[in-house]
This record gives C-alpha cells, sequence and structure tokens, in this order.
C-alpha cells in the first residue's frame, strides 16, 4: 500500500505525521499551563492538591507525546534529530531537564519522608510549566528564523558559537512565538480547570486569570504571525535544492495552499471561541474549542514551515546546509515500514480518549480526592 | 578526520550515557518483573474476591508507581541524548535506529501509560474486568517497551537487514524483519526480560521476609512469598537459558567480546570454562597490557562444549583476534585495518567524483559497493579504517571488567534461582519464616539482583567497545563535536540529579514499605 507512493509523497506524509503530533502536543501542554497556577490559584494546600491532582491524570499523555514527537522525528527526518539535537545542546538540555524534574513530582509530592519536601517538588512542577512550553516555543521558532549550524560533506553538525543554540531566546521574533505558546499553554491549562475541577473557589480564580492571560496571549499571537507574514523566509529551489531567501515566503505559502489557509483561520476562531465563551458564559467547555483550534493552528504553522518548497529547520549561518523534508529524510524503505506503524495512531488516539472518559465520568472535588486511593 | 577528536570529549560522552543509561537500568527491571507481579496478584483477586489480595495488590502496586515515575524521568534522557550527543551517530545509524525508537513511543509508552492511569485510578470508577485488564496491559506495555529499544541495542551489535548507501554515505534499512528477528535481538530481549522479572521477584521475597522477620502482616508475606517466588523459578531458569544462549551468539559474532569475558588470550581447542578467578595485569607481555591468572578454578573442556557443543571446538583468543591465526583462518587486526581504509578511501573518491561530475569514476566506485565480494571482502572491515596509524591496544575491551562482570552476573544468578526455590519449597511445607538466618539472606539478597543486571549492561555495552555499530562505527566517530566542558557540566548536572532523586526514591520506597499494606 504504501510501497507505491513516491518517496516524495511518504516524506510529506511523514511531516504532516510529525506536525500533527507536535500540534497535539501544544495542546497538552494545558498540563504545564495548569502547572503554573498552582500556587496562584490554589491557595489552600487542599486546594493545591486538587489542581495537582487534576493534572497529575493527565500528565503522562503530554509527555508521552513529546517522547513520541521526538521518537517520530528521529525516525523520519534523522538528520533533523542530529543536527538540532547535537546543534543546539544547551536548548535541548535545558528542555531536557525542566521535563526530567516533572516526571517524579507528581508521585513524590505528597509521600511521606520525600527528601525534598512537598514545596519543592510544587515548584519543579512549576518551573517544568513556565520553561516547558517557552523553550519548546522557542525551539520551533528557529524553523522560521533561521539557527547558526553548518554541516559538513559527513553531515556532521558544527555550531557557530558556543551558546549552542541558547542565543535563540535573544531574537524578538523567537521569543514572540516562546511567549505565545507560553500564554496559549497558560489559557489552556485554566480551560482544563474548568471543565474538570468542582470547587468554586477555583473555578472563580481560574476565570479572572483567564482574562489576565488572554490578552498577552493574543498580543504575542498577533506579533508573531504578523511578523511571519511579513518575513523573509527560507525557499528550495525544487529543481537545484538550491536554497535562497524569499520576501514574504511564509505568506505566499498560505496562500499558495488554501486547506492551509482555512485550517489556520477556522483554529485561531476556535481559540478565540473556546476562550469567549468560558469568559462570558458558565461552560467548563471552553476547552473544546480553544484545544482542537490550537492543534488547527499549530498544525498548519508546521506546514508552512516544511511545504511548498521551504527549509523547516534553515541556517541562518550557511543557507546551503539547510534542511528541507527532501534532504533529511530516511531512507524509501524505513519510510513506507514507519507508514505501516502509523496505521496503529488512530488506535492508540481511540484507547486514549476512552480511557479519558472512563476516568473523567465525574468531576474532581475534594471528597474525591479523600476517596481514592492514589492521590499525587 | 579522527585524529582532530579530543579523546577527553568522548571519554565525557561515554561516560555520561554510561551513567544516565546505568541509572535508567536501576529502576526500569523492577517496573518490567513488578508490573507482572502485581497483575498475577490482581488476578487472583478478582478470582477469589478476597479483600487480603486486594491489598496486597495495592501495596505492590503503589511501590510500582514510586519506581514507575523515576524510571520514566529518566528515559527520556537517553532518547534526547542520542541525539545531543551522539548525532553523527544519530545520522549515520537513524534510517535503522530511529524506527524503532518511534514505534516505541507510538505503540508501547502509551498503551503503559494510559492503562497504568485505569491502573492507578480505576478502584471505583470502572468495572473490575476492565481494570485488571488495565493491569495486564500495563505489564504487557512495558515488556513491549522493550522489546524496541533492545532490537535497536541489537542492531549495534549486530548490523543486519541494512547496507551502506555510499551517495549518503550511511546505512539504510532494506529489511524491518530481518532488525526485528535477528537472533541477536530475540535473544537480548528474552535474557533483558526474563532477568528483569528474576530482580522483582527476589525484591518481592527480600522485602516480605523482613516482614516476617518482624512477624507483622504475616499473611500478606507468605502469599507475596509464594506469588514471587513461582514467578522467580520460572524466570530464574529462563534466564541462565537465555544467558547461555546469549553467550553462544556472543562467541559467533563478537569473538574479541567473548575472548574478554573468559580473559583468554591465547586460543585452544578444548578450551576450560573459569569458572571462579581472579586476574592480574601485567605490563610486560603481549598484547600489552595483559591480565594474568592469580588463581582459577576450571571446569576442562566446558568452554568449548558451550559454544560448540562439542570439546574439540577452537575457541580464538585475544591474541589470535589481534595478531591473526592463519591455521583458523582469522585475519589480524593490522589486514583489517588495511582493508577497511581501502574501503573508506574508496567511499572518498566517489564523493569526489560525484564532486567533479566524473560519471565514469563514480561509476566504477559505485559498483564496488554492489559487488557482495568486494563488500565481504573490505567494506566489511570499514570500522576499522579508522584505527590506521593508532594503537592496537584501542581495539581491546577492558578485559578485568569483562571478566569480573560476566563472573558475577553468572554467580549471582544461581544464587537468584536457589533461594527462589528455597523460599517455594518452605512456603509450600509452611516453614518460610521459621528460619531467621534465612529471612536476613533474602533481604540481604534485595541489592544483588541490581548488581548482576547492572553487570550484565557493561559486558553487553563494554564489550562492544570500540565500536559503537559493531565493526562499522567505532565510537570515536560516533560523538556530536561539542566543547569537553559543555559535555562535563551535563555530566556533573546530572551525577548531582541523579543524587538527589535516587535519595528521594529510596526514601520514599523505604518508608511506604515500613507503613506496610495497612498504611495509606
Ligand atoms: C529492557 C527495557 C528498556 C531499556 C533497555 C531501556 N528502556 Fe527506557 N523504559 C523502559 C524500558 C527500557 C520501560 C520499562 O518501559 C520504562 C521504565 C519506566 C517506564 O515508564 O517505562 C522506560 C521509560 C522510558 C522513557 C519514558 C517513556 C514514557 O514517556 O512513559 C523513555 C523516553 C525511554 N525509556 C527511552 C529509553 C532509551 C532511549 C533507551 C536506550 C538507551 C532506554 N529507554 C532503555
Ligand atoms: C538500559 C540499559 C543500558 C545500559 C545499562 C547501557 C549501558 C551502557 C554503558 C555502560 C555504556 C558506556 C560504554 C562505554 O562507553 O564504555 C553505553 C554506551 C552506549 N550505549 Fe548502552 N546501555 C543500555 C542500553 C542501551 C540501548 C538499549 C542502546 C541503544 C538502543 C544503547 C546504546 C548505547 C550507545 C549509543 C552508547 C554510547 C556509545 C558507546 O560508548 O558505545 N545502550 N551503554
Ligand atoms: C546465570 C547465568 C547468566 C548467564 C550465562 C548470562 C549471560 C549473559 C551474557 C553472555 C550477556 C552478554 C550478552 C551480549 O553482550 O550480547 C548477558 C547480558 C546481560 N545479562 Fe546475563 N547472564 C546470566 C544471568 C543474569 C542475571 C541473573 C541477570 C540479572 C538479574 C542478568 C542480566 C543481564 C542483562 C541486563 C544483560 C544485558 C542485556 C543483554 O545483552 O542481553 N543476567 N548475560
Amino acid at each position: 500500500m504504501f510501497g507505491n507512493l513516491s518517496h516524495l509523497a511518504l516524506q510529506q506524509y511523514w511531516f504532516v505525521i510529525v506536525s500533527l503530533l507536535g500540534a497535539i502536543l501544544v495542546f497538552l501542554f494545558f498540563v504545564q499551563g495548569g502547572q503554573t497556577f498552582i500556587f496562584r490559584i490554589g491557595k489552600s494546600e487542599s486546594e493545591r492538591t486538587i489542581i495537582v491532582n487534576a493534572l497529575g491524570r493527565k500528565w503522562e499523555f503530554t509527555f508521552t507525546t513529546l517522547v513520541t514527537f521526538g521518537g517520530a522525528f528521529f525516525a523520519s527526518f534523522p538528520l533533523f534529530y542530529a543536527t538540532s539535537f547535537g546543534g543546539a545542546y544547551w536548548v535541548w538540555m535545558a528542555i531536557l531537564f525542566v521535563f526530567v524534574i516533572q516526571a517524579v513530582s507528581y508521585e513524590f509530592r505528597t509521600k511521606a519522608s520525600n527528601f525534598l519536601g512537598r514545596k519543592t517538588y510544587e515548584i519543579f512542577l512549576f518551573i517544568n510549566g513556565l520553561l516547558g512550553p517557552f523553550l519548546i516555543g522557542v525551539a520551533v521558532a528557529t524553523f522560521f528564523s533561521g539557527s547558526q549550524f553548518s554541516l559538513d560533506e559527513f553531515n556532521s553538525v558544527h555550531w557557530a558559537n558556543e551558546f549552542r543554540g541558547l542565543e535563540a531566546t535573544l531574537s524578538v521574533f523567537n521569543l514572540s512565538l516562546g511567549l505565545t505558546v507560553f500564554f496559549l499553554a497558560r489559557v489552556l491549562g485554566l480551560l482544563y480547570f474548568m471543565n474538570t475541577i468542582d470547587n468554586e473557589n477555583i473555578i472563580a480564580r481560574s476565570k479572572k486569570q483567564l482574562l489576565f492571560n488572554a490578552i498577552p496571549f493574543l498580543v504575542f499571537f498577533l506579533l508573531f504571525a504578523v511578523w511571519l507574514m511579513l518575513r523573509e523566509g527560507f525557499a528550495v529551489n525544487p529543481e537545484t535544492g538550491e536554497i535562497f531567501m524569499e520576501p514574504n515566503k511564509y505568506l505566499h505559502n498560505l496562500l499558495a495552499m488554501p486547506l492551509v489557509l482555512v485550517m489556520f483561520f477556522v483554529g485561531v476562531l476556535a481559540v478565540l471561541a473556546g476562550i469567549a465563551f468560558a469568559l462570558l458564559k458558565d461552560t467548563g467547555n471552553g476547552i473544546w474549542f480553544t484545544g482542537p483550534g490550537t492543534i488547527l493552528v499549530v498544525f498548519s504553522l508546521f506546514m508552512l514551515a516544511g511545504f511548498n518548497n521551504t527549509a523547516f529547520y534553515p541556517s541562518a549561518y550557511d543557507l546551503q546546509s539547510s534542511l528541507t523534508i527532501q534532504n533529511a529524510s530516511s531512507s524509501h524503505y524505513t519510510l513506507v515500514a514507519m507508514s505501516y506503524v502509523s496505521l496503529f495512531i488512530p488506535f492508540v488516539i481511540a484507547y486514549i480518549i476512552f480511557a479519558w472518559r472512563a476516568l473523567n465520568k465525574k468531576k474532581i472535588d475534594e471528597k474525591e480526592i479523600q476517596e481514592e486511593s492514589h492521590v499525587y | 578526520m579522527i585524529d582532530s577528536i579530543d579523546m577527553s570529549l568522548v571519554d565525557w560522552s561515554r561516560g555520561q550515557f554510561a551513567l544516565t543509561a546505568l541509572f535508567h537500568w536501576i529502576f526500569v527491571p523492577l517496573t518490567l518483573g513488578l508490573s507482572f507481579i502485581v497483575a498475577f496478584m490482581h488476578t487472583i483477586y478478582v478470582r477469589t474476591g478476597d479483600e487480603e489480595w486486594k491489598r496486597i495488590t495495592k501495596f505492590w502496586m503503589k511501590l510500582f508507581g514510586i519506581n514507575f515515575a523515576i524510571g520514566v524521568s529518566t528515559g527520556i534522557i537517553l532518547e534526547f541524548e542520542f541525539g545531543t550527543n551522539w548525532s553523527n551517530y544519530s545520522w549515520f545509524v537513524g534510517d535503522i535506529f530511529g524506527a524503532p525508537l518511534a514505534v516505541e513511543g507510538i505503540l508501547a509508552f502509551f498503551l503503559e501509560s494510559t492503562f497504568i492511569a485505569i491502573m492507578f485510578f480505576g478502584w471505583n470508577k470502572v468495572s473490575k474486568r476492565l481494570h485488571l485488564t488495565a493491569s495486564w496491559l500495563t505489564a504487557f506495555g512495558a515488556s513491549l517497551s522493550a522489546v524496541w529499544i533492545l532490537v535497536a541495542n541489537a542492531w549495534m551489535q549486530k548490523p543486519v537487514g541494512t547496507v551502506f548507501n555510499p551517495d549518503t554515505a550511511r546505512n539504510e534499512m532494506i529489511n524491518f524483519w530481518d532488525v526485528l528477528f535477528s537472533d541477536m535481538a530475540v535473544n537480548k530481549f528474552l535474557h533483558t526480560v526474563t532477568s528483569s522479572f528474576l530482580l522483582a521477584s527476589i525484591f518481592v521475597i527480600g522485602v516480605s521476609a523482613w516482614f516476617l522477620l518482624r512477624k507483622r502482616e504475616v499473611l500478606f508475606a507468605k502469599r507475596s512469598t509464594v506469588v514471587a517466588s513461582v514467578f522467580g523459578i520460572i524466570a530464574g531458569v529462563a534466564t541462565i537459558f537465555t544467558g547461555d544462549t546469549s553467550a553462544r551468539i556472543m562467541a559467533r559474532e563478537q569473538p574479541m567480546k567473548f575472548a574478554a569475558m573468559e580473559a583468554l588470550y591465547e586460543g585452544q581447542a578444548n578450551a576450560p570454562l573459569v569458572v571462579i578467578g581472579a586476574i592480574r595485569t601485567d605490563t610486560t607481555k603481549t598484547p600489552n597490557p595483559r591480565e594474568d591468572f592469580i588463581f582459577k578454578i576450571e571446569i576442562p573442556n566446558a568452554l568449548s562444549y558451550m559454544v560448540f557443543l562439542t570439546p574439540s571446538g577452537f575457541v580464538p583468543g585475544i591474541s589470535d583476534l589481534v595478531y591473526g591465526n592463519e591455521e583458523q583462518g582469522i585475519l589480524s587486526y593490522e589486514e583489517k585495518i588495511k582493508r577497511g581504509a581501502v574501503a573508506i578511501q574508496t567511499l572518498k573518491e566517489l564523493k569526489r567524483a560525484k564532486d567533479r561530475g566524473d560519471e565514469a569514476t563514480y561509476t566504477a566506485m559505485r559498483e564496488k559497493f554492489n559487488d557482495p565480494v568486494w563488500l565481504e571482502k573490505y567494506y566489511r572491515h570499514f570500522g576499522y579504517g579508522y584505527y590506521k596509524g593508532r594503537e592496537l591496544k584501542e581495539l581491546i575491551p577492558n578485559v578485568k571488567l569483562m571478566f569480573y562482570s560476566f563472573h558475577i552476573m553468572v554467580i549471582l544468578g544461581t544464587h537468584f534461582l536457589i533461594l527462589s526455590l528455597i523460599a517455594l519449597w518452605l512456603s509450600l511445607k509452611n516453614r518460610w519464616g521459621h528460619h531467621k538466618w534465612l529471612m536476613w539472606v533474602a533481604i540481604l539478597t534485595i541489592p544483588l539482583p541490581w548488581i548482576a543486571t547492572e553487570s550484565g549492561w557493561l559486558v553487553a555495552e563494554m564489550g562492544r567497545q570500540p565500536w559503537v555499530v559493531y565493526e562499522l562505527m567505532p565510537t570515536i566517530s560516533a560523538v556530536t563535536r561539542l566543547s569537553p566542558g559543555a559535555v562535563q557540566l551535563t555530566f556533573w548536572i546530572f551525577l548531582a540529579t541523579f543524587t538527589v532523586l535516587f535519595i528521594a526514591e529510596i526514601k520514599i520506597l523505604v518508608t511506604q514499605i515500613k507503613k506496610g499494606p495497612g498504611g495509606k
């Protein structure tokens, strides 16, 4: 079935899958966003416990999606994996550390003799929420703004400076996406609380915070989106494979792919609709608009970065080292084999939804936490 | 190309990988084994409806959860590290190696993490049957994730199902099934999971013994012991059996690792097996350094018999492998280096011809990479070519470490099996717990399976040195070009983080154990 597809079709198929994983990951950052509110919204010990437990039942999904996102990139575009991870060493190490401290914190937080104390684990969660989405947002922004690497004849990566990717955080453009993702994660976190928690104080505070976070989110998002449309981009000459700068490249991409254009705007509308509903009406369903909207918007951004003859991991330092979905991919055989594996994805999504619903039948409140034998 | 590499960069990168992998591996085998033990107990509870079994299940499930969390948090490090610290490697083999990692994420990690949530939170929320199914799926999910990572690892030990593509200068997969079902992969999986089951059984027996010694929760402890010892006996027999097969495959595929593991320098027919021994480094003999036995107890002919199933089989020693042995048809390393250098040179010429647009030379060189005879004669030794002009001793793994690690693993494996047998035997006669000293043996045995299991990885990984991909890619060419200082810094950060996490984990585990199944 997949064996008959051209190499290019398979490369595109895999870029779509990786983009989808990336998009779902950003939606699932509601866990990280929620973690930044542990202290702000959880005023008492029991409120904090409710919040942590509401998030704790979902953190594994975000984490596993991140891991799978990395694995899928490794398998389908190994040169990207090698170049970006090995090149932007410090950025990835920083991302890594904030996830290492997250994974233990839920399980260890309320356990007796946990060595560091409850508060430390809460701070770990807070740091993870603060830096995780932000750093990943900055890293993804370099898909549009370029990085400082070159590749030698054996495809070994050389980085132009010793900051190893940390320099990306100094660019205002990159920061605008980092902060967009950060505030979006917080908005999603709040919407998630309003959806799953049954506690008046938490809901009231979440609603108030929602406005405070939706505004910066919108400001940064607009800044990023407008800038993206105006800036020059890394184009590929499909005949020669040569990379060159093209003014308004990403705007051209958007216009050249009507489906992406539609997804982008439907996504933006859905994100806004969810926030508006949550603010104006007494509903916990905002997340069911903002969440899928997020997926659509992030997915279309990935499409802008990689499709329509664009270099998705460009080098601003050595233009011709830039990576495209064609020069960075695995062999035809591997992509075919992997494509068969991808047929399991709908099945995986189905049982995740099933499990989510089985455990979310009832909202989380204090009583539930007291009765539950496994609490975080 | 290699001359420009700073050896301290390679050493720190290796050290960091070893540190993070060995640390991850402290938690993984317990997860693998305990998940099944919990599933058995849960099944007995659902079958009998006996509340005591529910308490037993919940207790071990809680320990499982604590251990699982730290396993997850250390696992992500390894996944990133292939890219961050071994980026040349990630490109060279990404076509093969990335696939199992991705499959692992898609198939196994999601299965594990989804159903683990139902397993922990499902007591009052889902039907008993669904809940039990979730426990089983969690256990299968854990072992399934082991499949993929071990397939990837086995491929590095024995690169099959792939060809070298000179145009991209990397390996490409041509047969997924060969990679998945290589004898090395199948056996590595079986040995790793069965030894992990054994480890978890010993853990459960040991912790239960502590309760029996204290005369607390006696019913709980006895029942746990029965489940664990039955599991441990099956797993123990399987571990020894698969370990033996591992050694046989190794003797065929990686004779240098095998010789190092036995500290065998001069090859021989009717080779004896050293059961226990001590060695000492001698720097006056060749190859230099060389390990000599101070004392040893050996079984005559056993090594030859083990490998070839006949006592007259010739087992090559380290000297034979380094200096060659014409009689046995073994090429010397010098010859391999020469041939490998030819392969590397051919690749370079091909690339240059392509860059200049010299069709004729390009085609001639490209032909060679399609010619099975040339591939067998030259490309096969590709990795050795990198060692041109370097010292031969770099090609010999650390014999002392190999020898001791291997022998410790085997001796301990035997000890665990005997302990499990005694535990079951006495439990059935209702006399397990009557002898204080036996309880102490069981308690003091708790840390030993970790020594065995980490030794196993040291044998497998350090014995593979100096290759990342056996005989194709030397470790020195796999490493990311970073400043050694950067890697040093992350090494120390990891070490500090791990120390803190480890203390936290142990304190929490011990406290939970002390609380017993009655505590919350
Ligand atoms: C034989 C089994 C085995 C081996 C050799 C390894 N692991 Fe592991 N890994 C597991 C068995 C496992 C597991 C039992 O499935 C874990 C432990 C705890 C857990 O959650 O799953 C796990 C967790 C785990 C996670 C977190 C998964 C999650 O999100 O739930 C990652 C990313 C990795 N591992 C990656 C690796 C890499 C890159 C390895 C190679 C160097 C590696 N593991 C060796
Ligand atoms: C969790 C079990 C594992 C343990 C305990 C382990 C142990 C080690 C150790 C001790 C080293 C350092 C060897 C040295 O540099 O001297 C090492 C290196 C390495 N291992 Fe493993 N390993 C494990 C699993 C794996 C797996 C499953 C893979 C591949 C899928 C793998 C790939 C590597 C690589 C790439 C290196 C670095 C290059 C090298 O030094 O050879 N390891 N490992
Ligand atoms: C009792 C007899 C045993 C024998 C003969 C044996 C043999 C071996 C051999 C030859 C290897 C190296 C495989 C390779 O490099 O390809 C190995 C690896 C290993 N052993 Fe054992 N072993 C035994 C017991 C144990 C025990 C008791 C444990 C742990 C509880 C254990 C855990 C491991 C692990 C984790 C590895 C690394 C994974 C692998 O390469 O398969 N082994 N063993």
